[in-house]
């Protein structure tokens, strides 16, 4: 079950920079059309929500955080965000198919077993969960949208990305090299 | 015609929608072709054997940044109906430096999570698995978090404008920074990709 990257039908990556061009009008054009950028630990933090939600309301509704998602004429769901989101993932998947790249595995480092990997991405998904509320976005809606709009708190936030990530590396260097 | 064409969703929740699912699937397709579904690649970023991340990200801000300044210098673009972050200094800080911790442990940040579960990485659904239980961690933890939550508030604060110049004049200078980025990303995966025996991305061979 193991990606293969060098699988035969499978197609070049773009080059990065002819990427990042590409990606940079697609976030232009929600600029331009919407009024604002792209996003996604929102959306995520909203379906989390959601599902707690269906098993205790009162948890969520009344949560001092949580209690903006919901109320009178208000779905948890029903954001454009969330809308946003359900898009990368369909995006995401036919990049993938049309690039014969659509192959169920875990990827990882030539030293870690399939299981630890599968744990270090939930704890680092914790950890990106909690910081993404704390600093009010992530990547995208952060470093990406609030940098394209140059936004001085996002600005810090990306450099502080870099230099969280370039911090941690060396201490999971057998993860990934 | 003056844009943004829908400034605060003028357009109705439908059509909102619509065009919001539309937009994301150009993102998600995107990062896909970007090669961001895939952790190892994000991750090369941090050992510096292939500085896409950075490329990619960068080339994007420059283009969408400079293609505000262009057209709000024409006139087509009012500045004032696009929504920017706000500042909170501290919160933004310390969530960034746990949000880079927490990518390279995972793999992912939380975009390019969605797109590796949809690509059938299963390791990108177990990144989103934990950014959902860390939201609501957060969320159920936000009490005595507040204070912090809520400090270092400036508000909407451009770049441009604290320093009293244009946004084109920004713009240039955050092309000129990335060009220098892309130089000196160019050169350290040459040196640390040779360094770990793995042929430089752009070179024939690391083409998959």
């Amino acid at each position: 079950m193991q990606l293969d990257s060098n699988a035969p039908a499978e197609r070049p990556f773009w080059n990065p920079y002819v990427a990042g061009v590409v990606l940079g009008l697609v976030l232009l054009g929600s600029f331009l059309i919407m009024g604002f950028g792209l996003g996604a630990s929102g959306a995520v933090t909203r379906i989390a929500a959601f599902a707690v939600d269906l098993v205790a309301p009162k948890a969520v509704e009344s949560n001092a955080y949580f209690s903006q998602y919901f109320g009178p004429g208000r779905h948890v769901l029903g954001d454009w965000l969330v809308f946003e989101v359900l898009g990368v993932f369909l995006g995401g998947a036919v990049g993938a198919y049309s690039a014969g790249r659509m192959k169920l595995g875990v990827d990882r480092g030539p030293r870690v077993s399939a299981g630890r990997r599968l744990a270090l991405a939930v704890a680092g998904g914790v950890l990106m969960g909690f910081a993404a509320r704390l600093a009010r976005g992530c990547t995208s809606g952060q470093a990406l949208t609030g940098g394209a709009a140059l936004s001085l708190g996002s600005w810090i936030f990306m450099m502080a990305v870099f230099a969280g990530g370039y911090l941690v590396a060396p201490l999971v260097r057998k993860e990934w090299r | 015609m003056t844009l943004p064409l829908y400034p605060h969703d003028a357009f109705g929740t439908y059509g909102g929608s619509f065009l919001g699912t539309l937009i994301g699937m150009a993102f998600g397709f995107v990062l896909e072709r970007a090669g961001f579904g895939r952790a190892r690649n994000l991750a090369a970023q941090f050992y510096l054997t292939d500085t896409r991340v950075l490329k990619v990200m960068f080339s994007a801000i420059v283009t969408a940044c400079a293609g505000m300044a262009l057209l709000s210098g024409v006139g087509l673009l009012d500045l004032s109906l696009i929504t920017v972050p706000e500042t909170f200094l501290w919160p933004q800080l310390v969530g960034g430096l746990l949000l880079g911790a927490g990518f390279i442990v995972s793999g992912y940040c939380p975009g390019t999570g969605v797109v590796a579960a949809a690509s059938g990485n299963v390791d990108g659904a177990a990144a989103i698995g934990g950014v959902m239980l860390g939201s609501l961690a957060f969320g159920f933890g936000y009490g005595p978090l507040e204070r912090f939550y809520l400090s270092g508030a400036m508000g909407v604060v451009r770049i441009d404008e604290l320093l009293g110049v244009p946004m084109a004049a920004v713009a240039a200078a955050v092309v000129a920074m990335a060009v220098g980025a892309f130089l000196g990303g160019e050169k350290l995966e040459r040196i640390f990709a040779g360094k770990a025996g793995e042929p430089a991305p752009d070179s024939p061979r690391a083409s998959r």
